[in-house]
Parts: C-alpha cells; sequence; structure tokens
C-alpha cells in the first residue's frame, strides 16, 4: 500500500512539524497523548469561525441550516470511518474520556444492581478504570480485572474465567497507551456475546493506526477522541448501537435532547440527540470529520504500515542501546514503544531527550496499574506517527544512547 | 556543635550564580546538576517514609529535617538524579542555618541560573513545593523554640 502523497508533502501538511525547540528540530513522538493537526483541519476551523458559526438543529435562519448541515455531515463521515451501520449510533461527546463516562453512568443507572460484576482489563487507561469504579461505588457492584502476560498480551483464558452470570458489561481497551498491544476485540465480544454480555471497546489508541470497522468487531459502544486522530480536542465519538441506546437513559439533561419539555413530564429526543444535550462542539466535530477524511485521502492501510514500519526502526533501535528494556512486546502492537535505559529515571531522561528537541511521554501515562504490573514508577513512551521519520526515530535513538552515557 | 556553612544564604546563592554562568549550554547545566544529585549526602533510608514525601514532583523527593541547638539541617534525596541535583542546590543553601535565616530569606539564585524557566510548571513547581516545605519546616520549629 502506497501513501497518497510523498513524506515531504504530508509533513508540510502539519505546520507544527517544521518548528524549532531549544534551537533544534522538533521531533515529536508523544502522538499517543495528542496528534499534531494538518492545515486541512486548522484552516476549517478558522473558516468556520469565519463563515459558518451559528448554532445547530436551533434556527431556520440560513447560518443555522448551513452548519446544521455541516454537522449531520460530520455525522455520517465519523459514521462510515468507523464502518457503523446508522449515522444515529454516532454520538458526538467531548472525547473517550466524556464517552466512558457517558456509558458508566447510563448503562449503569439501568442495568447495573448490587453484587453485579464488571469486568475490565490490567492495561487499561485510567479513564477506563475510574467511571466503572464509580459506578461499582454507586450501586455496590463489584470490578473484576483481566490480568496481562509479562509481553502485555492479555489471558483470554482468565478472562473467560472471569465471566459470571453477575457480569453485566466488558470495558477492554483496542489497543494498549503504554504497551502498545492490539488487543483481539473481536474474540473479547464474541465470547461475551455467547453470555448475552455487552462490550465497549476503547479505541482511543486504535483508530488513528489503521482500519477500525466496529461492524466486524460487533462490539456494543466504540468510544475515541478527536484530537488523537488529528482532529481538534474537546470532541470526541460514542458509537453505540441503536437498540442499547434506545434502552439506555439519558447522562445528561438540557437542551435538544427533548422531545417536550413541561413540569409535569419530558419526554426524550429520538437518537443520536437524545444523548447530545447542549450546544455541542459543532465546529470540533466538523473538524474531526475534515480530519477523519484527511487519513482517508492519504490510504488508511498504507498510514498503518508506515507506522509499522517505524515501530520496527523503532523497537530495534532502541533495543540495541546497551541497558534498555522495552516494556509491552506482543506479536500485534501499534506504533508505541514503552522503555527504561537501565536503572536511569524516565524524568532524568525527559528532561535530556527534552533538551535534545525530543517531544517523549515520561510517567505513567494514566496507567498506574501497569506500572504495579511491572513494578516500576513510570516508563519513557515514544508514540509514532505516519508523518514521523525514519531520521527522527534515529535522532531518539542517539538521544537514548546520549542520556545512558550521561547518567553512567 | 553543629557545623554552620562558611557562606550566608546570599553568598551563596551568589557563589551557584557564578557556577552556573561558566556554562554554555544546558546540557552543561544538567550535567553539574547530575554531578551534584551524585554529591549529596546519603540519606537516611529509615526516613524514605510518606511522611517526608514532598508532593508535586514528577519524582520522588524526601526531605528530613532535623533541629539542633537552634540550627536546622536537612537532608534529602530523589530517585531522579537531575532532581537529586536541584534538591542538593536547596539543601546548599537552607541546611545548617537557623529559623529566622530560612523564613527571611530572599532566594533568587533560581531565576537567575534560569531554572524556573527552563523546568516545565509542574516541574517548577516541584521546585516551589520543596522551597515551600524547607520554610514550613523552619516556622514550625521557630514557634516550637518560641513556646519552649
Amino acid at each position: 500500500m502506497k501513501l497518497s502523497k510523498t513524506i515531504e508533502e504530508i509533513r508540510a501538511d502539519f505546520p507544527i512539524l517544521s518548528m524549532k525547540v531549544h534551537g533544534l528540530p522538533l521531533v515529536y513522538l508523544d502522538n499517543g497523548a495528542t496528534t499534531q493537526k494538518p492545515e486541512q483541519v486548522i484552516r476549517l476551523m478558522d473558516e468556520l469561525y469565519r463563515t459558518a458559526n451559528a448554532n445547530v438543529h436551533r434556527g431556520v435562519h440560513f447560518l443555522s441550516d448551513i452548519v446544521s448541515e455541516k454537522y449531520e455531515s460530520a455525522r455520517e463521515t465519523v459514521r462510515g470511518f468507523i464502518n457503523a451501520g446508522k449515522k444515529e449510533e454516532i454520538i458526538f461527546t467531548a472525547g473517550a474520556t466524556a464517552s466512558i463516562n457517558a456509558v458508566a453512568f447510563s448503562f449503569g443507572e439501568k442495568y447495573v444492581r448490587e453484587g453485579d460484576e464488571i469486568i475490565v482489563s490490567e492495561m487499561e487507561h485510567h479513564a477506563n478504570i475510574v467511571p466503572w469504579q464509580m459506578l461499582c461505588g454507586r450501586k455496590n457492584a463489584v470490578l473484576k480485572v483481566i490480568p496481562f502476560t509479562d509481553e502485555g498480551v492479555l489471558d483470554l483464558e482468565a478472562f473467560r474465567g472471569l465471566i459470571t452470570d453477575r457480569t453485566r458489561i466488558v470495558a477492554v481497551t483496542h489497543a494498549s497507551n503504554v504497551l502498545g498491544t492490539v488487543n483481539p476485540v473481536k474474540e473479547i465480544v464474541a465470547h461475551a456475546h455467547k453470555h448475552g454480555i455487552p462490550v465497549l471497546v476503547d479505541g482511543a489508541q486504535s483508530i488513528q493506526h489503521g482500519v477500525v470497522d466496529v461492524s466486524d468487531i460487533d462490539c456494543d459502544f466504540f468510544v475515541f477522541s478527536g484530537h488523537k486522530v488529528y482532529g481538534p480536542n474537546g470532541i470526541g465519538v460514542l458509537y453505540g448501537k441503536e437498540k442499547l441506546l434506545n434502552d439506555l437513559p439519558p447522562y445528561q439533561g438540557g437542551g435538544d435532547m427533548v422531545a417536550t419539555v413541561s413540569f409535569r413530564k419530558t419526554t426524550w429526543n429520538e437518537l443520536p440527540f437524545k444523548f447530545e444535550a447542549g450546544t455541542t462542539n459543532f465546529t470540533g466535530a466538523i473538524a474531526l470529520a475534515a480530519a477523519l477524511d484527511y487519513l482517508t485521502s492519504l490510504g488508511r492501510e498504507a498510514v498503518a504500515e508506515r507506522e509499522q514500519s517505524l515501530l520496527e526502526i523503532a523497537t530495534a533501535g532502541l533495543s540495541s542501546v546497551r541497558g534498555v528494556r522495552i516494556y509491552g512486546t506482543a506479536p500485534r502492537k501499534v506504533s508505541v514503544v514503552s522503555f527504561l535505559p537501565g536503572d536511569i529515571h524516565q524524568y532524568d531522561a525527559g528532561m535530556i531527550l527534552d533538551k535534545l528537541g525530543i517531544a517523549v511521554r515520561t510517567g505513567t501515562h494514566c496507567a498506574q496499574p501497569v506500572m504495579e504490573r511491572f513494578g516500576i514508577s513510570g516508563t519513557i513512551r515514544a508514540s509514532i506517527a505516519f508523518y514521523n521519520t525514519a531520521e527522527e526515530i534515529e535522532a531518539l535513538v542517539k538521544g537514548v544512547r546520549k542520556v545512558t552515557e550521561m547518567f553512567d | 556543635m553543629i557545623k554552620r556553612p562558611d557562606m550566608n544564604i546570599n553568598e551563596i546563592q551568589d557563589q551557584i550564580i557564578d557556577d552556573f554562568s561558566l556554562f554554555s549550554d544546558w546540557m552543561e547545566r544538567y550535567e553539574y546538576l547530575i554531578e551534584l544529585g551524585r554529591t549529596l549526602p546519603p540519606f537516611d533510608p529509615s526516613h524514605k517514609v510518606p511522611d517526608y514525601i514532598i508532593e508535586g514532583c514528577q519524582s520522588k523527593v524526601w526531605l528530613y529535617p532535623e533541629f539542633k541547638d537552634g540550627i536546622i539541617t536537612f537532608s534529602a534525596d530523589s530517585d531522579a538524579l537531575i532532581t537529586r541535583g536541584i534538591v542538593a542546590l536547596l539543601v546548599k543553601v537552607f541546611s545548617g542555618r537557623t529559623p529566622d535565616e530560612i523564613t527571611g530569606a530572599d532566594i533568587y539564585f533560581i531565576d537567575r541560573i534560569g531554572l524556573r524557566q527552563n523546568l516545565s510548571p509542574t516541574r517548577s513547581n516541584g521546585l516551589l513545593a520543596m522551597m515551600k516545605q524547607m520554610r514550613l519546616y523552619a516556622l514550625a520549629f521557630k514557634s516550637k523554640q518560641e513556646h519552649k
């Protein structure tokens, strides 16, 4: 598969990539935290505020109509991008975290009782742990955890053993933000469905790395954030199967989510509006669609292939540095490498890499249970996007080598 | 007798500023901080308890105060070497002082050696948290002294 643009053309689309930090060219390898935005997204947001700003679904006037149409067309773009069955199954939220919280609340209200069980995995981001813990606290329910192996692979046998007749929902990440592991979500969903249990898949770290097909996965909920897939921040998506979404109560009340309001009784609007209370981030949603279109035009499989080859270079390069240990060596990974150079503290390494112009994340990556599993206080994480280059990976490896020399 | 530093707080600050002015780039400054971190006297492992941890740093920092004959002696440690270097600077400035010297000190070396600008806010907060904790100990010892 070939990208529709050369790497030079691609990098020119992202203005921030030509920036210098501390007098050196920026090497941005913190894409797992947030991705940079192409001109196509930046310009569109500017243009929207200049030419197409009015509240959606509210007015009969010209501008409101234009924005509403763009907003609904953005919904269709998202539907197509993840291959959902219906546009009504796409809810715009503030981000993956907001989406998970919405499900934990609405689903929890309707289906979770005292003594019921919820299954998550040991490699979840805090965003896919804490909302469920909060739910368990409200309902006196029990949180159960699927462990992972030393390589960072989910223990599916353990997962099957965790399911009981009290299990109400399984929430699992598609790809680990620390280990990079791509989980066999299709298999997990198939097994849970055998027991009639719905599954939420956290796609915050998978959506940007290739083709995601929610119909094929057959998950009941799928969530992701706009800013991790080259779109703006403050916008995200909750996909849910229509039947489930219809059954669930709304989690926020306000404008646009209602059909009729009186002080005697209020009735809910239909999907997707039932879950979009208040003025939504319509500019963000429209710009997110532009980001998804950008990826589609580059070729999503080609994007994934390029990232996989950069991941190989990074893994081999970092492994060649004396003392470097890599955390997460699963056979199927997204382009994320977590590592530690010998006994050097990730904070020390991160400070030196920063001075070399290299942006990586250091710390626990909002996944403290993963750190606990390995008995470490944090890692350095390089997360790679298609706009990164082999030279940038080489700069990282050289930087890490320099770090090991400095702290030797 | 408790050993008192030869220089007063401002003289030490001036010396640190002088030391840092020799370096042409930040890499050298970091190397110097790493060296300083290595010279920090060993920290009593029995003091590595939550009571002495300073919150608000990306790395772990422990600070242990001792008050004897009217003088506060600080010992400190961190699991990150650059942070240890920063801690070592603060210990150099604040350790072996009276509570009044510490609470009355005007700390200007941090800005003058570019530490604050070169550490992001969260990290800088860590540095400020360490300093704040040292001052708090000084205040606490002072009031203890006055109520004797």
